[in-house]
């Protein structure tokens, strides 16, 4: 299999768990909240997710159960950020640390242990293809999030419910003067936006890489919430954008398969590097950043 | 129904009171969570809470991990007064290591009363460099230095391996990824004699004192806080936004690699992986939960010291695993924010229908 292919045919895979977590966070800072602790509520899934597969509960049960904690913590946040109008900034770095803390207590005794992950499903016909036929051979779960992300856009492009978490994001005063109960939806998008975090992190550690390894999601919640700023707060940008974070995590694989003279320390940081140099570019243009933006986003509302 | 409404004026003995709640409900909350875990809530109170204060050299301990602490929290503080959330004081920290390491890497043979200031030196310029891009990024750029921070952090990290498995690998080292062991005059000098507490606890000690003068007297410090809370105002007033973001993130990055400098200069005596056990993140726990006042954080950075020789206790006689700690850090942080919510405001019971 030549370097291409083996991106293109694991590139869906690699870009899932960005996917996942930043479809969360974009129905979260729609609805004008900021959680930054989607790090943690991602290592807490990925740990929960793992144990459940380990002791013999199944994928099903462990994705349940991770988006659950994922919730739990979302909760957390929601409490103080919302409930008590606590600055969303503190309060997303402190369930951050949380998640990561747990995640590593409940590790602690699987470091290091594998399991199976998911069979591949394969699209008749089209995965037989030359080159691309890897794209259409998936786990299940990446075709389950190709289908919410279809819905996720769907959902702000013609849905009511999308029309009003874009209100309460833009202007909550309003939104609450015309009857919408702006702290019981945004409740719902963090709660959503746990429950995603926690797949997102199930996913990386039951399916893409099926093992515990503290700190294993390395950065990815992170890139996640920088997806959502370079996709502008636009489901197929973001999609789009998480794909590119996919194919660059595995071109440094290939990379160092193929024993390109580059130290592997830079291909690891070039996930980082690239989110660094992207955002530059993106929030520079102002103006993109003011027509496509959330005007309050991270700002504490209450009566 | 239950209402949240905003006081008058912030109640000064809450704010006081906030951080002892705080630590109060991490206490109990945590030590369910242990009993869960079928561990001896006795045994671990004893050895997180009270075991580093019952000896001189637990003690000692206790005041070589605050110098850290403080010297980063205060850092950090002066931009979360400003609204500029350095979140990558780790990576800084690793670049203040990486700096100061260069002296004795190489010049191992160097000798001279100069070495260990000068590796001080190069450490907090380390840790300023490593501050730059997120501040330009900011400014010029108009990118969340939230993101760009914690991005330069994992980089540091991956530099921090690099140079340790490649070029400053110690060669009679085993393999093993570290530098070479640092000569005597790249140590810094000792405070307390048989202890390890080192002279960069005066250096912390002396950045809260700046700290609090800058923040009790300074018209500077006044056009910082409205540049960062308010920055039309400022704007209009003719504070720069701008210098206030260049400012807080050199400040916080200067510090937190002086931190670097001193770590690897100090107990630790060279360059290796576990230079950092996550102070630049406790740090700002540290910042938070000191109200991000310059003597609140002498206090807090203290307590998080404890906590930290504490947890290595519970560890060793208890079989707690290490990330307890962090748990505890990271409940701590979230008790204390729901506790400050009550500064200004106050829970009212509203009779009747919800207005």
């Amino acid at each position: 299999m030549s370097g291409i292919e083996f991106i293109l045919a694991g590139m869906l895979a690699a870009a899932t768990p960005f996917l996942l977590a930043a479809l969360g966070e974009l129905v979260v800072e729609r609805a004008g909240v900021l959680n930054l602790g989607l790090e943690g509520m991602m290592a807490l899934g990925a740990a929960i997710g793992f144990i459940v597969v380990y002791e013999g509960g199944g994928h099903v049960a462990a994705f349940l159960a991770a988006g659950l904690v994922g919730v739990g913590l979302a909760l957390v946040f929601a409490g103080l950020a919302l409930g008590l109008r606590a600055n969303q900034v503190a309060v997303g770095l402190a369930v951050g640390i949380l998640g990561q803390g747990l995640s590593s207590l409940v590790g602690n005794s699987y470091e290091s242990l594998t399991i199976t992950g998911l069979p591949k499903l394969a699209f008749p016909g089209l995965s037989d293809l030359p080159v691309v036929g890897g794209m259409f051979s998936q786990d299940i779960i990446v075709w389950l999030s190709l289908i919410a992300t279809a819905a996720i856009w769907a959902m702000f492009r013609y849905s009511r419910l999308g029309l009003i978490l874009r209100a309460i994001g833009e202007n909550p005063a309003a939104a609450r003067a015309i009857g919408y109960r702006v702290t019981a939806l945004r409740l719902g998008a963090v709660v959503f936006g746990g429950a995603m975090a926690g797949f997102a992190g199930a996913y990386a550690a039951t399916v893409y890489t099926p093992l515990w390894a503290d700190g294993m999601i390395a950065g990815r919640g992170w890139i996640a919430l920088a997806l959502v700023v370079f996709g502008i707060w636009l489901t197929g940008r973001i999609f789009f954008g998480a794909l590119l974070f996919g194919a660059l995590s595995l071109a440094s694989l290939v990379a160092q398969t193929e024993g390109w003279a580059v130290p592997s320390q830079l291909l690891s940081s070039l996930p980082y590097i690239v989110t660094i140099v992207v955002l530059g570019i993106i929030t520079s243009n102002k103006r993109l950043l003011k027509v496509n933006g959330v005007a309050s986003l991270g700002e504490p509302f209450g009566p | 129904m239950i209402r949240l409404v905003r006081r008058d004026r912030a109640s000064r003995r809450m704010a006081v009171a906030a951080p002892l709640l705080a630590l109060f409900a991490a206490i109990l909350s945590n030590l369910i969570l242990f009993v869960a875990m079928g561990k001896d809530p006795g045994a671990v109170f004893y050895a997180l809470l009270l075991e580093p204060f019952m000896t001189w050299s637990g003690f000692s301990e206790v005041l070589l991990k605050t110098a850290p602490l403080l010297l980063i929290a205060q850092g950090l503080a002066i931009g979360f007064r400003a609204k500029v959330f350095n979140i990558g004081a780790e990576g800084q920290f690793i670049l203040g290591a990486i700096f100061a390491s260069a002296i004795p890497v190489y010049f191992p043979q160097a000798t001279g009363g100069w070495i260990w200031p000068a590796m001080l030196v190069m450490g907090a310029i380390g840790g300023a460099l490593w501050a730059v891009v997120p501040a330009f990024w900011r400014v010029r750029l108009n990118a969340n230095e939230i993101l760009v921070t914690l991005m330069m952090s994992l980089i540091a990290v991956q530099l921090l391996n690099y140079l340790l498995l490649g070029p400053w690998k110690d060669p009679m080292g085993f393999n093993f990824p570290q530098s070479v062991m640092f000569q005597y005059d790249a140590m810094i000098p000792i405070l307390f004699p048989g202890t390890r507490v080192n002279v960069s606890l005066l250096l912390a000690f002396l950045a809260a004192l700046l700290a609090w003068i800058y923040m009790q007297r300074s018209f500077g410090c006044y056009q910082f806080l409205v540049g960062g809370l308010a920055p039309k105002a400022a704007t209009y007033a003719g504070f720069s936004q701008s210098r206030a973001i260049w400012l807080s993130l050199l400040i916080g990055g200067f510090a937190a690699g002086l931190a670097g400098a001193a770590e690897v200069a100090g107990p630790i005596g060279q360059l290796q992986r576990s230079i950092s056990t996550g102070y630049g993140y406790a740090a700002i726990i540290v910042a938070y939960l000191g109200g991000l006042h310059p003597l609140g954080i002498v206090a807090s950075s203290f307590l998080m010291a404890a906590l930290y020789i504490g947890g290595d206790n519970a560890m060793v006689s208890a079989d707690l695993p290490v990330a307890a700690v962090r748990v505890f850090q990271g409940s701590l942080l979230v008790f204390y924010l729901a506790a400050i919510t009550f500064v200004r405001f106050r829970l009212v019971r509203t009779g009747g229908a919800p207005a």
